[in-house]
């Protein structure tokens, strides 16, 4: 086991190599540096623009240095904790992104465990009663809910929000406790506004896991071992949570994979609807002004997100599969 | 008892005098005949229409595409048309009687107020105009496919009156004729995306399946990588550094460009998977043997064994660019006006403000919507289909 545990963590560090190049090949592609449309800003603004001044920021920022090295000082940096330094803000990307990297981790967080409960049950009812009303009526509502964008139930939830509360659902907490230190009334406060976010950004989610879970239980009803249990007389229930249900489980953890970007993408899209204090206003703010050493650290960590999400959704499925094979590496 | 000679009591040999069919035996009833010599199209294309949702999601993917066409001829009013009096006015509804008259479709006139407490803008029917709807007359003034110039629509209303079934947006522009020219731009962009990213897809997949060794490992490498990026903020950053110099056309090509580059990885997998499988066959081995070049064994004699499944799967993947678009404009981050396409339509809905006084903005969400779930409804269809054997 610990074996298996060392391989695929060095298995992960390629897959981040390779990532990384991919996000700085993007910081890279934009015509020109940004230090160019500062100045162009500043020229349009009619301020005099001091060229010992720029020449400095681009010595300092490493503008004038060769890619390779530029690139080796980012990787590097970001190993250490040194994100790079965002130029909009005039910050350290780590300073400007401070809280809404946690804010994002649990809002990630709480939908994939909201997907999960909401998920199990509708999907076990949906295979054990197939072809019925109630199936029939959870599969549209499923497929409505995996038609629907999660931006724009978004929308649709703040105009009904709006409408029959009178009340505004953005934000992730009540204003008065934005820029405050955390303390137990914020993190309540938190509690309070993360379910409407969590229902929204789950949708989608949750309803491509329902028709999964679905499929999966199916094959699995369909098995002989299953037979044998009814034959036997075991009680309905009984054999569905002894037997079936529990290939269901292994299952769900290996959806992670397929999950987790999928949650991420829509956390980004909904957070600018909802204004949410997380990554997503601020990655978009970021690529709009093209700021991209802020925009590629929150691409690189929300690629890491997902490969470490996937690794630790590996690592329980070995703890909790015994067929999974963890000698690996043989080839086909 | 007297024994008789079997002469006299001798039995007819009967013999059939019809001409003799050694498989009568075997014969099957018409329809089950029929079932079994059908070419495998035919099958699936039974098997499909038994499939009513798939069937009617066709059907209405179909009208949408074709609407497309005629864009012009069906939106009451053109793309930019702008009425200065008519700024975030809501729908109107369209009546048939007229204090118990029947006077066939028509509209109230409006009356326009500035609610200056909310600076709302508010509109009241104004029971004393009535406005005829007509059928195939003359409107705006429109340049067909560069054919020429017409003016006919489909609907329009009477002089002096307006018709916004849906709403104006706060340039005055109607947002149904405004959907309606929308649906071009946001259902191409699927079509011609997917028709790209099938044939990357096709190409690597083909050629990793094939091949198999490094090729393969490396390419399932670069599949594992792309799939672990979250899709959106991906294509968020891509579309950021499309520049900014480039005409609303470019654009256009190069957001279908990135939704294709980063949509190929799912089907390059299927298509690797099934021709691992299928290499093994002994007729690739024979083609092989008869000296055929691999592109000729992957093309003619691979790849038709699964098509099926690969356009099923591929018409599933057509609502994720539709979204990706979408989400893109949504943002200000992908097509640029006067490029008009659903996300474009909704970016005005982006602020709540806006949604919470003028609340049709938000309408272009449900073509959106419908043309997905059809989508959705249709690859589930054509999946069950492309295996009629099961």
């Amino acid at each position: 086991m610990l074996g298996y545990l060392v391989r695929r963590f060095f298995i992960m560090i390629p897959t981040l190599l390779a990532i990384s190049l991919i996000v700085f090949l993007i910081i890279e592609l934009p015509p020109g540096d940004y230090l160019e449309s500062y100045v162009s800003e500043l020229q349009a603004q009619g301020e005099t623009v001091d060229q010992k001044h720029i020449e400095f920021l681009r010595e300092q920022y490493g503008f004038d240095k060769p890619v390779l090295t530029r690139y080796w000082e980012w990787v590097t940096g970001m190993v250490v904790g040194d994100f790079g330094f965002s130029f909009e803000y005039r910050l350290p990307v780590s300073d400007v992104v401070g809280d809404r990297l946690f804010l994002t981790i649990l809002v990630s967080t709480v939908t994939i465990i909201f997907t999960w409960i909401i998920a199990f049950p509708i999907g076990l009812y949906s295979a054990t009663h197939q072809y019925s009303w109630g199936d029939y009526g959870l599969t549209f509502i499923g497929l409505l809910g995996l038609a629907t964008p999660n931006f724009l139930l978004a929308l649709i939830m703040l105009y009904f929000a709006n409408v029959i509360f009178g009340t505004s659902i953005g934000g992730l907490m009540d204003p008065d406790y934005i820029d405050q230190p955390w303390s137990w009334d914020k993190a309540m406060s938190v509690l309070e506004h993360l379910w409407i976010p969590v229902v929204v950004i789950g949708t989608s989610g949750t309803a491509g896991m329902i028709r999964r879970l679905r499929a999966n239980m199916l094959d699995e009803l369909q098995k002989q071992y299953v037979t044998t249990a009814r034959a036997k007389g075991l009680p309905p229930l009984r054999m569905l949570l002894k037997y079936p249900l529990r290939n269901a489980i292994n299952f769900f953890i290996a959806d992670i994979g397929s999950l987790l970007p999928n949650i991420i993408s829509g956390a980004e899209l909904v957070a600018v609807v909802l204004s949410l204090p997380t990554t997503g206003p601020v990655l978009i703010a970021a690529l709009q002004s093209q700021d991209m050493y802020l925009a590629g650290s929150f691409l690189m960590f929300l690629a890491s997100l997902t490969v470490v999400g996937v690794l630790l959704s590996d690592i329980l499925l070995a703890w909790l599969d015994p067929r999974i094979r963890l000698a690996g590496g043989v080839a086909k | 008892m007297s024994i008789e000679t079997g002469n006299d009591r001798q039995l007819d040999h009967y013999v059939s005098k019809a001409p003799f069919d050694p498989r009568s035996i075997e014969a099957l009833p018409p329809e089950q005949e029929r079932y079994y010599l059908a070419s495998q199209w035919q099958l699936m294309w039974w098997k499909f229409i038994r499939h009513r949702l798939a069937l009617i999601s066709g059907g209405f993917l179909l009208l949408m595409y074709g609407s497309i066409l005629i864009s012009e001829f069906l939106a009451p009013y053109n793309l930019h048309s702008r009425n200065i009096n008519a700024i975030y006015s809501p729908p109107q509804s369209v009546h048939i009687f007229h204090e118990g008259a029947f006077i066939g479709p028509f509209v109230y006139g409006t009356h326009y107020k500035l609610n200056l407490r909310n600076l709302r803008r508010e509109y009241t029917e104004d029971t004393s105009k009535i406005y005829r709807v007509n059928f195939f007359c003359r409107g705006d003034e429109y340049d067909f496919w560069g054919l020429g110039t017409g003016d006919l629509h489909f609907f329009c209303i009477e002089e002096g009156g307006t018709l916004f079934l849906l709403g104006t947006d706060r340039l005055g522009r109607d947002i149904l004729s405004r959907i309606l020219y929308g649906a071009r731009i946001s259902l191409t962009i699927g079509l011609i995306g997917i028709m790209m990213s099938f044939v990357l897809g096709m190409v690597i997949g083909g050629i990793a399946g094939y091949y198999g060794g490094v090729i393969d490992l490396v390419v399932q490498r670069i599949i594992e990588i792309l799939q672990s990026f979250p899709q959106i903020p991906l294509w968020m950053a891509l579309s950021a550094v499309l520049p900014v110099t480039w005409s609303p056309l470019l654009i256009y090509f190069g957001i279908t460009v990135i939704l294709a580059m980063l949509d190929w990885t799912g089907l390059a997998r299927a298509v690797r998977s099934k021709l691992l499988a299928l290499r093994e066959e002994d007729y690739c081995l024979a083609a092989q043997l008869m000296g055929a070049k691999p592109k000729r064994i992957i093309g003619r004699h691979l790849m038709p064994g699964f098509m099926s499944h690969l356009i099923a799967s591929a018409t599933l993947s057509i609502p994720t660019m539709i979204l990706g678009e979408t989400a893109l404009s949504f943002l200000g981050l992908g097509l640029r006006p006067p490029i008009t396409s659903w996300g474009i339509l909704l970016n005005e809905a982006q602020n709540i403000s806006v949604v919470a006084l003028y609340p049709w903005l938000i309408l272009p969400v449900a073509p959106v919507i419908l043309v997905i779930l059809a989508f959705s409804f249709l690859g589930d269809g054509l999946r069950d289909a492309a295996d009629p054997y099961k």
